[in-house]
């Protein structure tokens, strides 16, 4: 297990929370919190280890294609693959816009 | 024929299929679901990520006040994807805080009925003490609470529910369960490693429903009701159940029946499904 920490630019803090997945087997969980405005702040408590570069390449071509609000965003993984992960990230995104 | 079958299954919503907090806002009446130690106030695990596992921000338990059938409600649900629904510290402590606020509430003048959805195989290992004293906190709430109210127990499936917690499954007022469920003392890995593989085979699925099973519980009459795997179905369960109100006695007031009836088990003869049941019912 271990935790990591990435920053990246973004907007205006988000207006709301959201939560989605659960810390099963494959999955994930994704906690959504408004951040520091400017701020995509990205907490990442995951099972694998030596998974770092993994994420900053998923969370770099995902936030390429789009401007986030500022957000705090904590992660518990369970050895979801990227594709799990980008999932449950839009789902939230998305919750976040219409929740 | 073949027509109205497709229009049942597409009416239907399963509920085993939902996770714990979905679960709690469907059998809460709409609109009155308010989640208590929500994931938000990070009430984690302090044991699970000194030994390595990444831990879930609500501990795998959700407690949902709100309304069933227009009266208080605590509905109380335990995540089985989450660490096999393990209890520990944490997720004990919230299933019996809230079971006895719900008490509390009753002596207060607000009758509050409790649900708990039990997904669990019992005790989680890495905090086994902590978790095992927990428990017992669950158990005795269940007793405190039942005098008062209802506790309806429901083991919907896929996990089942086994060691500990299935103590307090049979210390509720009415227990439920479906087709998916299982309710055992010990899990059948457990048994196999105990009595070994030619008289329990865990990967013998038929076997194992056959004995543990939702269906077969309820024959044994070690359950009040057999529902479907519909949300619908299981709400109305709940109401008819929570109209009726306490039962005359409960199940675990009746050992000294069921203790008569397992002493004469002949222990030397392989159980078998129609056994255990005539063991049950005294047929």
């Amino acid at each position: 297990m271990e935790t990591l920490s990435f920053q990246f630019p973004a907007g205006q803090p988000a207006k709301g929370r959201a939560l989605v997945g659960c810390v099963g087997s494959g999955d994930l969980e994704v906690l959504f919190e408004p951040g520091q405005a400017g701020t995509l702040a990205i907490e990442v408590v995951t099972s694998v280890n030596g998974s770092a570069p993994r994420w900053q390449l998923l969370f770099e071509r995902m936030f390429r294609e789009q401007q986030l609000p500022a957000l705090n965003i904590a992660i518990h993984d369970f050895g979801a693959t990227p594709g799990v992960v980008r999932l449950r990230l839009e789902q939230g995104l998305e919750e976040l816009n219409h929740g | 024929m073949a027509d109205q079958n497709i229009q049942r299954l597409l009416a239907q919503r399963s509920f085993t299929e939902l996770g714990a907090r979905q679960r709690a806002r469907a059998l809460l009446d709409a609109g009155s679901f308010r989640e208590l130690l929500d994931p938000f106030a990070r009430l984690m695990s302090p044991w699970l990520p000194r030994q390595g596992i990444v831990p879930q921000a609500d501990d795998g338990v959700v407690v949902a006040k709100g309304l069933i059938d227009g009266a208080p409600a605590v509905v109380i649900a335990i995540e089985g994807a989450f660490q096999g629904g393990s209890l520990g510290e944490v997720g004990g402590a919230k299933i019996a805080g809230a079971l006895e606020l719900a008490a509390e509430d009753n002596r207060n003048g607000t009758p509050t009925r409790a649900v708990l959805l039990l997904e669990t195989g019992g005790v989680r290992l890495q905090e086994a003490n902590l978790g095992l004293a927990a428990i017992a906190e669950i158990q005795a709430a269940i007793v405190e609470l039942r005098q008062y109210q209802p506790v309806i127990g429901l083991v919907a499936g896929p996990v089942g529910c086994f060691g500990g917690m299935s103590i307090a499954a049979g210390l509720c007022s009415y227990l439920l369960v479906t087709r998916e469920a299982r309710l055992g003392l010990n899990g059948p890995q457990v048994i196999e490693q105990e009595a070994g593989i030619d008289e329990y085979d865990s990967r013998d699925r038929p076997f194992i429903w056959g004995l543990t099973g939702g269906e077969q519980r309820h024959a044994s009459g070690l359950v009040d009701g057999y529902v479907s795997d519909d949300v619908e179905a299981i709400r109305s369960e709940l109401h008819g159940l929570f109209a009726k109100g306490k039962p005359a006695q409960e199940r675990s007031r009746r050992h000294a029946w069921f203790l008569q009836r397992l002493r004469a088990v002949d222990t030397a003869v392989q159980a078998d499904a129609a056994a255990v049941r005539s063991a049950y019912q005294g047929a």
